[in-house]
């Protein structure tokens, strides 16, 4: 045995799932590392529950193969999985109160009553619900019972636990500070969280890695920056976050640049080709270039950076959100696009007003070319 | 504030008119048989001994009340109506969970036809299907020429006029009052909660009674209650279905005021089948409530 982590201690392969005409799962795969925080990030019906809900035994996929730690667990039901769940409804049981519904999995079981006892009570700790143990399920606050359907999960100590929207209940302070015990919670305990989420902001702080799913498929699987910074389609740059797209036609594709010609853009675009960015484009190639809120600059004055792609537009809306601005710029083109701008300084007096005149500009390293059709 | 006052007033009405209800329809009747139960019966318009004798002096007897407790028919009659009624509500709990739980599992376009096909029976009057079962059970009938056709037995066997027989028509008419309490609890459970029991370790089997069946009591024990309280009483399927020997309370009750026209005593009997019911109920609700708080 070695103590080193197995990086596919999850593997589905080929798995796919039908109702009936409907493809909830279209022949996906998967690895999944011990240890990883791992979320599945999608619109309702991508598909995502269903992934889950065959990890844990309690759909059957209709082809393909699901393994654990190295054994197929495809065909066991879910009381021989060696997987637990966390539902979004969080499930607990209304007739027991939180000790006994702690417990449920350890009686289930046939552990000694005893270290029962002792394993409730240190999950309680780290739960910190020592204090409720006697109360019963409609007596707990939303994040009380949250943790409770934690504790639950936890306490068999799973192979892997699953988690089905985790904090979607939670009002959004609560659900800030859950991530980070979540994440806490993880790492003490080293085992390998899969996390489903539509939340691409909840996705992006817990995770390790996340997948992007629609239509029964995975888009993208990579690390939250890998995903942000370097979407590999309109999809998911679109949703995570929010960014600008200009379609256009390559120009030239050199070693260390593209230029691109977008319509709505005056001057050709560059677009630095780096380790990430690094795409197999041709001359005349139909691209998109992509660029986030917050990479783009707004001033009053032309840049003096030769380099940056600069556009003049005209403000067209502005939204103030305490920490930064949204501004949303028409070209000339009559485009528009969406810029954002951290509140730096204290003022009341706004640095651009609506009907404002003014320059929207990138550096070229900004920027990123998505060659995907979707 | 003046709108508050109203609606206080409204409230206090609408509290008031079920106890009203009660008073009116309930405790009212039931003092009258309280006060006929201590008359003794005479022949004369009413059958009884006025409360009140013409020295205005109170004039109470608890005769009737011995007489129930000396002689052995009424506590044998008694008995056996708390066994058949009984053995009616464990019938219909067993026939109508499953039914309860697979309608409340259905898809939800079958499942209105199906609770529909639940309560049809009801449209007909429950005399005329007692009638239907007698033609079922008798010894011609349906049932006995469908098993000697098929060459299974040779005779008639007596089913009608039998104990079986009650229990039988019982059972038959009180199912849907079994499945509905149970559908109704059945239907609004999370069914999350089954499959995180499994999830944690627990079969089919064991889910079913750590989740299911807790989490359905309500539904048992008011289901179980819809059959037994009525079953008890029961008159009309005894009379009709049962034989000289099925010898019900109910039955009793009827005899003792028609035919015998000794209302005191028919009263009395009344009075200690409301005891034989209620004490065991409260008693039981009781217990349920002190369930509820030690888990």
């Amino acid at each position: 045995m070695t103590e080193e982590k197995q990086k596919d201690f999850i593997r589905i392969r080929n798995v796919s799932k039908h109702f009936g005409d409907f493809v909830a799962v279209d022949d996906v795969d998967l690895t999944i590392g011990q240890g990883e925080l791992f979320s599945i990030l999608g619109g309702s019906g991508c598909g995502k529950s269903t992934l889950l809900r065959m990890m844990a035994g309690f759909e059957t996929p209709t082809g393909g193969t699901i393994e654990i730690d190295g054994v197929n667990v495809t065909a066991l039901p879910p009381y021989e999985r060696p997987v637990n769940m966390m539902f979004q409804s969080y499930a607990i049981f209304p007739h027991m109160n939180v000790e006994k519904n702690i417990a449920y999995g350890l009686r289930k079981d046939g552990l000694a009553e005893g270290e029962i006892a002792q394993r409730v009570d240190d999950m309680l700790g780290l739960v910190q619900l020592g204090d409720f143990r006697k109360r019963k399920p409609d007596q707990l606050s939303g994040g009380q019972r949250q943790r409770v359907a934690l504790a639950r999960a936890l306490i068999k100590e799973p192979k892997v636990l699953l988690l089905d929207e985790p904090l979607a209940a939670l009002d959004k302070k609560l659900r800030e500070r859950t991530q980070f015990e979540l994440m806490n919670i993880q790492d003490k305990l080293g085992i390998t969280f899969v996390v489903v989420t539509h939340d691409q902001e909840e996705a992006m702080t817990l995770s390790t890695r996340i997948a992007v799913m629609e239509k029964g498929r995975f888009l993208q699987i990579g690390e939250p920056k890998e995903i942000y910074e370097y979407p590999r389609s309109r999809f998911v740059a679109d949703f995570i976050g929010t960014i600008n797209t200009f379609e256009g036609n390559v120009a030239e594709s050199g070693a260390d640049t593209i230029t691109v010609n977008c319509p709505d853009v005056p001057a050709p675009v560059h677009v630095l080709r780096d380790a990430e960015v690094n795409v197999d484009v041709d001359a005349g190639q139909s691209v998109c270039i992509a660029v986030r809120p917050e990479k783009i600059f707004i001033s009053l004055e032309q840049p003096e950076d030769d380099e940056a792609v600069r556009i003049r537009g005209v403000v067209d809306d502005l939204g103030y959100f305490g920490n930064r601005s949204l501004y949303r710029i028409r070209l000339e083109t009559g485009r528009m696009i969406q810029v954002s701008r951290q509140n730096q300084r204290r003022s009341a007096k706004r640095f651009v007003e609506w009907d404002d005149e003014v320059w929207v500009s990138w550096r070229p390293r900004s920027a990123i070319i998505i060659t995907s059709e979707d | 504030m003046a709108a508050t006052g109203e609606s206080m007033t409204w409230r206090r009405v609408a509290v008031a008119l079920p106890y009203l209800w009660l008073l009116v329809f309930f405790l009212l009747p039931f003092a009258i048989i309280l006060k006929i139960s201590l008359a003794d019966p005479i022949i004369a318009q009413p059958p009884f001994t006025p409360i009140f004798n013409e020295q205005g002096g109170l004039s109470v007897t608890l005769d009737n009340f011995l007489f129930l407790l000396t002689d052995k028919l009424y506590a044998i009659t008694y008995l056996k109506s708390v066994l058949m009624a009984l053995a009616a509500t464990v019938l219909c709990l067993l026939l109508g969970f499953p039914m309860a739980y697979g309608i409340a599992r259905s898809a939800p376009s079958v499942r209105s036809l199906l609770l529909l096909l639940i309560v049809l029976p009801f449209w007909i009057s429950f005399l005329l299907r007692v009638y239907a079962w007698m033609g079922l059970l008798n010894n011609y009938g349906v049932i006995n020429n469908t098993l000697m056709w098929i060459g299974i037995i040779d005779q008639p066997i007596q089913i009608m006029y039998t104990d079986f027989a009650v229990f039988i028509g019982l059972t038959y008419s009180y199912l849907p009052f079994m499945i509905l309490p149970l559908y109704a609890t059945l239907e609004r459970m999370d069914l999350d909660l089954i499959e995180a029991a499994q999830d944690l370790g627990a079969s089919r089997t064991q889910s079913f009674w750590d989740v299911t069946w807790p989490l359905a009591r309500p539904g048992v024990i008011a289901g179980c209650l819809l059959v037994f309280i009525p079953a008890m009483g029961e008159y009309v399927i005894p009379y009709l279905l049962g034989g000289p020997e099925s010898l019900l309370i109910g039955r009793v009750l009827f005899d003792e005021f028609f035919v015998n026209r000794d209302w005191p005593l028919a009263s009395s009997v009344a009075i200690v089948l409301l005891l034989l019911l209620v004490v065991p109920i409260v008693f039981m609700q009781r217990n349920e409530a002190k369930l509820e708080e030690a888990e």
